[in-house]
């Protein structure tokens, strides 16, 4: 179907969920109210790294106003499994140890024991009357440190994989892979320049503006219902009910509105701490996050080593590539690395390749996604030296990468052939933007340009369709909304219904009101629920068909359907006049789609930025960002815009501002948004956009996700810019005016 | 600690409303939790996002950094009083036609600033507003589009206004 025309794909109607949202009436997390709901507050562990020797919680048990304490002694302690997460996966043993620890806290922020009352502040109270005795111990807090063999056990248990297979190896390295095309010592032989780096990046956040909020119900019948801030009901309802020991289908999750996630919103924190409170008061409780606790105690993204080597010949090509990346994981393996892996070289078409991979584990976070998991830092290293070699070769960057793009039949690293991809097209589109060709004229300004890619995920995802008599639809799916969504799957389903987007009411359900769905992340939801959307919108069509026939006396093959009037012969019905006699011919009609396509087509983003830095402060200031990106085939552009000025705004504030700051103890120094400097909107110009479609091949309309690839490319962009202003290359994230400073410093000296 | 509470009077979207609160509490808490205005978000309760924003006596503040006895005799608007019956407000609807909202946590304190902004500043340069709302956090965006959808709503309340 695609490549067809569209009435209803390609265009920007107000979304549905807009009116709740600018009115104040959409519901988040936190905006539940149950009646007899009280409130949480969990105590977390002042050590980045200690044994806990006791914990007495009888002074808070007495506290007036307190219905509820518990710890991880009210845990269960169920069989070990592994919780998929669609982007990483987390044996179930980690996830119960991380939700309240047990024996050891691995990081400062780490849960410890958790409080019911009245009110958040009584719960506080209480909370601080609990008496924990530590034994400190020695934290580990840099990952090449963690993999030296003398260093701190994060986790005791711990064994290495190795090439995909578990070792006895004992240590902080949870993984250990290796990628391997043709013959590296070969290619760097071929190859007239070699240029060889290496690339710091520190632990950023996803930087959500709503904090995580869960509330719990453990019911007098033994369900339990959760409402709360995930990406994936139903991953949070697994993660839920397995940390707890219970059947899935005893747990239900309702998921609420979103404010943010990126990544960040897929594991489960609170959950199960609500709902082990809730049993024991046999009344609601809500635990909301102080900000404190999102950035101490949730999932920000790795901080890395990499090491790249690159060599091409003096023609322009790329003869071999050699990646060394180690990935700081936190406090439990969270396989990152891998994709950060399949992603550093995917935008070339290299022969002669060598990946070595490290996930490594230390007294931080756990870590989680955050948009293009592991692809950004990636990114970074790569794409500077790309910039490297075009330069000491004496070619235009933006050629020198469509000399060595990859394409339909290139192999990535991790051996994967391309079907059709975008990458050609987006660096056309980059080198024929009239901001790739405009002057930049005054001292300290330059240009860089970077590409990104993200894989994207298929998996699996559910729709039902019923009809109106008044000839509008109602579309139930599983896929929380973040963004958007609602009105792109419900578009997908107005097209082939022949309905305006407006007909087709969505609503995003409880995981006990429609099949299971994989959570919204992977660039997933557009590509894979609008194709379950399909599916259950030709599902309706094919039944309403046998409708028609009925009243006609024909053949059901005999009826066609388009652009929303069935036909047979010179007899006609529209899809409205067809609805309001359902009753008489059978009753409601109900479509159905269900999908679970094991890939999807990847995505390519490009960045051109201007810089200027200011000599005397270090400080680099954004001019001029146009973000370039294939969306195979854009559903509602002005989502898709949205996406690439989110995902570039979020690179800028990785490039230039973003970091954990860290005591020698462990500790975050810097856990508020006033000291996590997120951009604002004086700190970003405006994003200019060009989106490129190259449909995807599988998909019924072509679509490929949009929502990550777009933050990959700004920091190697304007690392890559820096150094044409001011002539000096900066290899570590973020590049704030200190760092700045230093390198045009030790450039002088 | 005491937790005596104390009666305030206050006028909140345009209604004489009148509760008890811990001296304690803030006015984003009364809002959300006594008078269950839940518009108002609580992003980081410590003045720096910006998602709690509500006006009071004309001028914008965060909730999360007065307190709820603050609120006594003064006159308060929420999100959930800009909208007139089923009316969008034209700030609320130049919001959604410019594709402003994502997630729509940010949206409301957003919209509230703007509202102030375009009382004072009836035609706003880029520049103006970007400082105006640098007070505001969006993860979503990257502003772009809350700046259009700002000009957007200063020309059309200028048209009403001529």
């Amino acid at each position: 179907m695609s490549g067809g025309t569209y009435r209803v794909i390609g265009t920007r109607p107000i979304r549905h969920d807009g009116a709740d949202k600018v009115t104040g009436r959409a519901l988040f997390g936190a905006d539940v109210r149950l009646p007899g709901m009280v409130y949480g507050y969990v105590l977390r562990s002042p050590y980045a790294h200690a044994r806990i020797r006791r914990i007495d919680t009888s002074r808070a048990e007495k506290h007036p106003g307190v219905l509820a304490v518990v710890t991880a002694a009210d845990l269960p302690t169920g069989p070990d499994r592994l919780i998929d997460l669609v982007e990483g996966t987390l044996p179930v043993s980690y996830a119960r140890a991380n939700v309240l620890a047990r024996d050891k806290v691995l990081y400062k922020g780490h849960a410890v024991a958790a409080v019911a009352a009245v009110s958040r502040h009584v719960a506080e109270e209480a909370a601080r009357l609990i008496e924990v005795e530590y034994e400190p111990l020695p934290p580990v807090l840099d990952v090449l440190e963690a993999m030296r063999e003398d260093a701190p056990r994060v986790l005791e248990d711990l064994r290495m994989r190795e090439f995909g297979e578990l070792t006895d190896k004992a240590g902080n390295i949870g993984e250990h892979f290796r990628h391997v095309l043709g013959d590296v010592e070969k290619g760097f032989a071929e190859a007239d320049v070699i240029v060889e780096r290496e690339f710091r990046t520190v632990m950023v956040h996803q930087g959500y503006l709503e904090p995580q909020s869960a509330t719990a119900l453990w019911n007098q019948d033994g369900r339990v219902y959760i409402w709360t801030t995930t990406q994936g009901a139903f991953s949070a309802r697994e993660a839920t009910a397995w940390i707890l020991d219970l059947p899935v289908s005893q747990v239900r999750v309702t998921p609420m509105e979103v404010g943010g996630a990126f990544g960040g919103k897929i594991r489960v924190y609170l959950e199960p701490v609500a709902a082990l409170l809730s049993r024991k008061c046999g009344r609601p409780v809500q635990i909301t996050m102080p900000r404190r606790d999102v950035f101490e105690a949730t999932g920000p993204t790795p901080g890395t080593y990499i090491r790249v080597k690159m060599g091409a010949r003096a023609d322009g090509r790329i003869t071999a590539a050699q990646v060394w990346m180690a990935y700081e994981t936190g406090a439990f393996p969270s396989g990152q690395c891998g994709f950060g892996a399949i992603c550093i070289l995917a935008p070339y078409d290299i022969p002669n390749v060598l990946i070595d991979g490290y996930d490594v584990v230390v007294n931080k976070p756990s870590t989680a996604p955050y948009r293009a998991p592991g692809a950004t830092q990636a990114a970074f290293a790569a794409e500077s030296v790309v910039d490297e070699l075009a330069e000491r070769l004496g070619m235009d960057p933006i050629e020198f990468r469509l000399k060595n793009a990859a394409r339909e039949g290139s192999r990535r690293a991790d051996g994967l052939k391309y079907q059709r991809i975008g990458c050609v097209e987006v660096l056309e589109a980059m080198r024929n933007h009239p901001h790739y060709r405009a002057p930049l004229e005054g001292p300290n300004r330059g240009r860089g340009v970077a590409m990104g890619y993200w894989f994207n995920i298929g998996w699996y995802s559910s729709c039902t369709i019923s009809v109106n008599p008044d000839g509008t639809v109602n579309l139930v799916e599983g896929s929380v909304d973040l963004s958007g969504t609602r009105t792109t799957i419900a578009m997908q389903a107005a097209e082939v219904l022949g309905l305006r987007p407006e007909q087709v009411h969505p609503v995003v359900a409880d995981t006990d009101s429609i099949g299971p769905t994989a959570v919204t992340g992977g660039s997933r939801t557009t590509y894979a629920t609008g194709w379950a959307a399909w599916e259950a919108a030709n599902d309706v069509i094919r039944q309403m068909k046998q409708r028609a026939a009925l009243l006609w006396e024909v053949d059901p093959e005999a009826v066609c359907f388009e652009h929303g009037v069935f036909r047979s012969g010179d007899r006609s019905m529209t899809f409205a006049e067809l609805a309001e006699r359902l009753e008489e011919t059978g009753g409601p009609v109900i479509g159905r789609g269900t999908v679970n396509p094991s890939s999807a087509g990847g995505s390519f983003a490009g960045a051109i930025v201007d810089v200027e830095v200011d000599p005397e402060t270090g400080k680099v200031t954004v001019l001029r960002f146009t973000s370039v990106q294939d969306a195979g085939t854009a559903i509602n552009p002005t989502a898709v815009e949205g996406q690439m000025q989110g995902g570039s705004a979020q690179g800028i504030g990785w490039a230039l501002n973003e970091e954990y700051y860290w005591s020698p103890e462990g500790a975050m120094l810097n856990s508020s948004l006033l000291d996590y400097r997120e951009p604002t909107a004086l700190d970003v110009p405006p994003i200019e956009t060009v989106i490129v479609e190259v449909p995807e091949p599988e998909h019924p309309f072509g679509v490929r996700g949009v929502g990550e690839a777009n933050i990959v490319p700004p920091p190697a962009a304007i690392a890559n810019a820096i150094y044409r202003a001011i002539g000096v290359r900066l290899r570590q994230l973020p590049m704030k005016p200190s760092a700045v400073l230093e390198a045009i410093w030790s450039k002088e000296s | 600690m005491t937790r005596e509470k104390v009666r305030v009077q206050a006028i909140v979207n345009e209604q004489p409303v009148e509760f008890l609160c811990e001296p304690r509490q803030s006015l984003l808490e009364c809002l959300r939790d006594i008078l269950g205005l839940t518009g108002a978000k609580e992003g980081c309760n410590d003045g720096n996002c910006g998602a709690c924003a509500v006006i009071m006596d004309g001028r914008l503040v965060n909730s999360c950094l007065v307190l709820g006895v603050e609120a006594h005799g003064r006159r308060i608007t929420t999100i959930e009083g800009l909208a007139r019956g089923a009316e969008l407000h034209p700030i609320q609807r130049a919001f959604l036609e410019q594709g402003a909202v994502q997630c729509g946590f940010c949206t409301p304190g957003l919209i509230l600033a703007t509202k102030v902004l375009l009382d004072r500043h009836p035609d706003p340069s880029e520049p103006q507003i970007r400082r105006w709302l640098a007070n505001h956090l969006c993860r979503c965006t990257g502003y772009d589009k809350i700046v259009r959808a700002v000009r957007k709503a200063a020309a059309e309340l200028r048209e009403v206004r001529a």
